[in-house]
C-alpha cells in the first residue's frame, strides 16, 4: 500500500492523506514587550498540502519558531488567519489557538515526561482525553511501539535510552494521537549526524505507515532536502516565505539517494536561497550590536 | 563485583571514624588521670597560662567519658521512663511532621499554581518564615489549650515552611514544554495537576520533607525543655527526649544527658534515612539521573 506512487508521481508521497492541509494567511507577529514593537513575523503567508512534509529553513531568530508555536496555541498572532483543514486555528479576532491533539508539537530537545516509562508516555494523549480505557490505550500503545522497533524499551524511562531512542518514542507518542500535523521544532538538532541519519530513516518509516502533514523547522539543509516534499526558505526578520523549492525527489527515499546529482543541485539551490538570508542577518545584527 | 567492594570500604571507613571517635573522646574525657603524669607538665603549665583549670583538658575534659554513657545506657535499657521519653518525642514528631506535609504540599502546590494566590500568600509566608518556631512557644501556650497541642504546634512549624518552599520551588520549576505538551495532548486541569505536576514537584517535595523532618528534631527538643518540664495544674504533658535531657541536667547526671543527645541524633538519622528510602520508592525516575 505504501509504495505505490513510486513510478506514477515521482513527487507525491505514498498513500497521501487527505487530511492536514495547512494555510498560513497573512499572518503578523508583534512583539512588544517594553514599547518598542518588534516584527518577528510579518504578512506570511503560505501553504502546506495534505499529507506533506514540509520543511521551514531560515536564519536563526527569524520567526520560524513563532510561526510554529502560534500553529499550537502556545502564542497569540497579532493578526492574519490560520486554518488547518476546514477549521480556523486563529485570527485577528481570535489570537490565540487552541491546543490541541491535532497538532503535536515535537520540541528539539524532547518532552517526554521523566517520570512516565515510555509506554506510558505513548499512551498518555488517549488515555487523559478519555478516548480509550487504560487498558485500550496501553494495548494501542505496545502496537505503536512494537511498530517502530521501540518494545525493548516500553518499561524504561526515558532517561535510561539514548536520545536517539527518546526522539523516536516522541514522535511514537505523538503519531499516537492520529494528529492532522506533526509541528517539528528541530526535533534533531541535539542529535550526531550519524544518530541523525538514523533518525531520519526511522522517520520516515514512520510517515510511510502513517503519512501525516509535517511543519518540519530544521537548520540541516540536507536533513531539509532529504525529508523533505518542499522547502520554504524565511526571510530574516521579520519573518516571511523567500522562497518555495519543490523536492523533486522520489518517495520512498533511501540514503542513497544523498549522492544524487538531483538531491545536490537541490542541497546547493537552497544553501545559496539561505545564504542570503543568514548574511543579511548576520549583517542586521551587526549593526544593533 | 566493584559495587559491592565499594560498599565494604564504606562501611569500613565509617567503622574506623566512628571508633577512633569514640576512644579519642574517651582519652580526651579521662584527661584528668592522665594530665597529672609529670610527663605532661608543659601541657600543663600551657593550659594554666592560658587560663584553664590544669588537671583537667578543657571541655573534653568536662564531658563524662564514652564507656560511662554506655554503662549508664545499659541500665537506661531497662527503664520503662527512658523508652517512654522516645515513645513521646517520636509521636510528636510524626504527629507535628505529619501535620506540615499534610498542609504543607497542598499550600505550596497552590502558591505555585495561582499567581493570585501567591500574590495575597507569599508575603505573609515570607515574613512569618524568618520567626524561630522556638519564638512561637510562649505564644503557643497561650493560644493552645493543652501543652501537648503546644510543643506540637512549634514542631509543626518547623517542618512547615522548609516543606512549602521547596513545595513552591519544585512546582515552579516545571519545564513549560511538559505543561504545553500535557495541554496539546488533551490533559485537563485536573489531569496536568495530577500527571505533570505532582510529580515534577515530587522529587523536591521529597527534598523538603527530609529537610523538614531534621528541623523537626531539633524543635520537638527544644519545645520540650522549655514547656515540658513544667507539670503545672497537674497537667500530665511533658516530658520527651528533650525533657530527659533538661532533668538530668538539673538533676546532675551528666552520662544521661549525653545518652539523650546521641538518643536524638540516632532518632534523627533514622527518620532521614527511612524518609530518604521512601522518596526513592515514590520517585523510581530519579535514580537514574
Amino acid at each position: 500500500m505504501t509504495r505505490v506512487s513510486e513510478q506514477t508521481a515521482p513527487i507525491t508521497p505514498p498513500a497521501r492523506s487527505r487530511r492536514g492541509a495547512l494555510r498560513i494567511d497573512e499572518v503578523s507577529k508583534i512583539y512588544d514587550p517594553d514599547g518598542a514593537a518588534v516584527s518577528a513575523v510579518d504578512r506570511c503567508s503560505l501553504r502546506v498540502e495534505a499529507g506533506e512534509i514540509c520543511m521551514i529553513v531560515g536564519p536563526s531568530g527569524c520567526g520560524k519558531t513563532t510561526l510554529l508555536q502560534a500553529i499550537a496555541g502556545f502564542h497569540p498572532i497579532s493578526s492574519g488567519t490560520i486554518t488547518l483543514d476546514d477549521e480556523v486555528l486563529c485570527s485577528t479576532d481570535k489570537p490565540l489557538a487552541k491546543p490541541g491533539s491535532d497538532r503535536v508539537v515535537v520540541f528539539q530537545n524532547g518532552a517526554l515526561f521523566p517520570w512516565k516509562t515510555n509506554l506510558e508516555n505513548v499512551a498518555f494523549g488517549p488515555l487523559v482525553q478519555g478516548t480509550l480505557t487504560k487498558r485500550a490505550a496501553l494495548e494501542k500503545a505496545r502496537g505503536m511501539m512494537a511498530g517502530a522497533g521501540l518494545t525493548e524499551v516500553e518499561h524504561n524511562y526515558p532517561s535510561e535510552v539514548s536520545s536517539g531512542t527518546r526522539r523516536r518514542v516522541e514522535i511514537v507518542r505523538a503519531l499516537m494521537n492520529d494528529p492532522k500535523v506533526l509541528l517539528m521544532d528541530e526535533p534533531y538538532r541535539a542529535l550526531d549526524a550519524l544518530t541523525r541519519r538514523v533518525m531520519h530513516g526511522a522517520l520516515l518509516e514512520l510517515y510511510y505507515r502513517q503519512p501525516v502533514t509535517m511543519f518540519f523547522i530544521t537548520h540541516d539543509l540536507e536533513e531539509a532536502v532529504y525529508l523533505g516534499h518542499k522547502i520554504i526558505v524565511m526571510t530574516t526578520r521579520p519573518c516571511r516565505p523567500k522562497q518555495t523549492i519543490p523536492v523533486t525527489l522520489e518517495h520512498p527515499r533511501t540514503p542513497e539517494v544523498v549522492t544524487s546529482a538531483r538531491f545536490l543541485a537541490l542541497l546547493r539551490e537552497t544553501r545559496a536561497a539561505v545564504d542570503e538570508e543568514a548574511l543579511k542577518a548576520f549583517q542586521d545584527g551587526e549593526k544593533e550590536g | 563485583m566493584p559495587v559491592d567492594r565499594q560498599a565494604i570500604r564504606a562501611t569500613r571507613r565509617a567503622a574506623i571514624s566512628i571508633v577512633l571517635f569514640v576512644a579519642l573522646w574517651e582519652l580526651g574525657a579521662r584527661s584528668h588521670s592522665w594530665l597529672v603524669l609529670p610527663t605532661f607538665a608543659p601541657v600543663r603549665e600551657a593550659l594554666g597560662m592560658l587560663g584553664f583549670r590544669s588537671e583537667r583538658l578543657p571541655w573534653i575534659g568536662a564531658i563524662p567519658a564514652p564507656s560511662n554513657v554506655a554503662s549508664a545506657w545499659l541500665t537506661m535499657l531497662h527503664d520503662a521512663a527512658y523508652w517512654r521519653s522516645w515513645g513521646e518525642s517520636s509521636l510528636r514528631v510524626l504527629f507535628g511532621f505529619g501535620t506540615a506535609l499534610l498542609l504543607g504540599i497542598p499550600v505550596g502546590l497552590v502558591l505555585a499554581m495561582s499567581r493570585t494566590a501567591f500574590g495575597v500568600g507569599f508575603p505573609v509566608l515570607e515574613l512569618l518564615r524568618p520567626i524561630p518556631p522556638l519564638a512561637w512557644v510562649p505564644a503557643a501556650i497561650i493560644f493552645w489549650p493543652t501543652q501537648e497541642l503546644s510543643i506540637a504546634f512549634v514542631t509543626f512549624l518547623g517542618a512547615f515552611y522548609t516543606i512549602v518552599i521547596n513545595v513552591i520551588g519544585g512546582a515552579k520549576a516545571i519545564d513549560p514544554r511538559y505543561l504545553q505538551m500535557a495541554e496539546a495532548l488533551g490533559a485537563s486541569r485536573w489531569n496536568v495537576f495530577r500527571r505533570i505536576v505532582l510529580p515534577a514537584a515530587l522529587p523536591s517535595i521529597v527534598v523538603g520533607a527530609v529537610v523538614g523532618m531534621g528541623i523537626t528534631w531539633e524543635v520537638v527538643v527544644a519545645a520540650e525543655m522549655i514547656s515540658g518540664g513544667s507539670t503545672q495544674a497537674g497537667e500530665a504533658a511533658g516530658g520527651g527526649l528533650g525533657f530527659l535531657i533538661w532533668s538530668s541536667y538539673v538533676g546532675g547526671s551528666y552520662e544521661q544527658i549525653v545518652i539523650g543527645m546521641i538518643s536524638i541524633g540516632i532518632a534523627g538519622l533514622v527518620s532521614s534515612a527511612l524518609l530518604r528510602k521512601l522518596g526513592a520508592l515514590l520517585t523510581p525516575w530519579e535514580r537514574l539521573r
